[in-house]
């Protein structure tokens, strides 16, 4: 059960944001412009950090629903996310992204971690300022996130089947603020 | 040197939230509700969390901009935020504060740190759960600008004054819709 009073059956940071729509509002619209406004990585690599990230910190929810996202979005691909959340090499995975994900591991522990040696690996594989701007602040949100998400413990779905709605949905609308249900529909 | 190419001269988070305006948009007003609006926690106390935050994580320009602001609101010394960093349970805060700092230090450490223990005696000194929501909430974003501060390696001034002399003006200017170059 979570730790405040939060609509029931809501999962995860749906139920949070409900709870309390001020914070909400810019805590999703951060997460549009991070994840999906234009940016030199593909929306489908930026949801590959986030999905990472969480699955470092054991955010069941985050890293599912993230993941579901990002195999929507890599389509054929796909199998590059279940790569990086079991830490396997994969020939799917581009030098540079390698290199963009070993710098938000270190993020997602401490941004003091970064060395200039991570950041000139990701260069010479062609990562320029934006890349790695926008790794460090994608790691550094869902260092937020994960943490706002299981520090109230928010409802959790355990069965893999009901985050791929999520997925779905998250791929094709993007970051949408959750409306108050005035009728007792599904969410 | 930072690790990317930021306007220079700018300290801490000013950097990055020059070199990027569309992110740093929702990130001020994100603080701006989280720190300043109308709240039953005071401004004094919610800076004070995230000062304390941003000391657990070794994150030297925001517990210094973050704690001037505190000194500031809270009208007190940098000795006074320097006991509550080093022995909460021994600073002149009251039981419910140190109750939600306990709270915030262990989303500090990982969100499913925080127990029902802690929750429950937050609440029964007095902690509604919107102040709980917002400790939580305060604590992990502070997670989240203290590494975008040090994760690009930012520059900050060393010299501690340099944040109390403009803890007034910073006070006052708020977190939303402020100039990164100033």
């Amino acid at each position: 059960m979570a730790h405040i009073k939060v609509e029931e059956g809501v999962p995860g940071i749906r139920s949070l944001v409900l709870f309390r729509p001020e914070t909400g509002k810019h805590l999703y619209e951060l997460a549009q412009v991070l994840l999906r406004d234009a940016s030199p990585l593909t929306a489908a690599e930026r949801e590959l950090i986030a999905t990472h990230v969480s699955a470092r910190n054991h955010c069941i929810f985050c890293m599912s629903s993230h993941a579901a996202a990002a195999r929507e979005l890599f389509e054929e691909k796909r199998e590059v996310v279940d790569c990086v959340i079991e830490n396997k090499d994969t020939a799917l995975l581009s030098d540079k992204m390698k290199a963009l994900l070993t710098i938000a591991g270190k993020v997602q522990q401490s941004g003091k971690l970064v060395t200039d040696e991570d950041i000139a690996e990701a260069r010479k594989h062609g990562a320029e300022d934006r890349d790695i701007h926008d790794t460090v602040l994608i790691a550094a949100a869902f260092s937020m996130f994960n943490r706002y998400v299981d520090g109230l413990a928010s409802l959790t779905p355990t069965d893999p089947k009901e985050y791929e709605p999520m997925g779905k949905r998250l791929a094709t609308l993007g970051y949408v603020l959750p409306q108050q249900q005035k009728t007792n529909g599904t969410h | 040197m930072a690790h990317i190419n930021l306007p220079e001269g700018l300290p801490g988070i000013r950097g990055p939230m020059a070199f990027r305006p569309e992110t740093t948009k929702p990130l001020n007003e994100l603080a701006e509700v989280l720190l300043r609006s109308e709240n039953s926690l005071s401004r004094g106390d919610r800076e004070l969390i995230a000062t304390y935050i941003s000391y657990l994580n070794d994150c030297f320009f925001c517990q210094n901009a973050h704690g001037g602001i505190a000194q500031h609101y809270l009208e007190c010394d940098m000795s006074f935020i320097d006991d509550v960093k080093h022995d909460k349970d021994n600073a002149k805060i009251s039981p419910k504060l140190k109750a939600l700092l306990t709270i915030a230090a262990s989303v500090q450490r990982g969100g499913k740190h925080v127990t029902t223990e802690q929750v429950a005696k937050a609440k029964l000194l007095g902690a509604t759960d919107l102040e709980i929501h917002d400790t939580v909430l305060i604590a992990a974003a502070f997670c989240m600008f203290n590494r975008y501060v040090d994760g690009l390696n930012t520059w900050a001034p060393q010299d501690r004054m340099f944040y109390i002399n403009r803890a007034k003006d910073r006070a006052e200017e708020g977190y939303a819709n402020y100039d990164p170059h100033h």
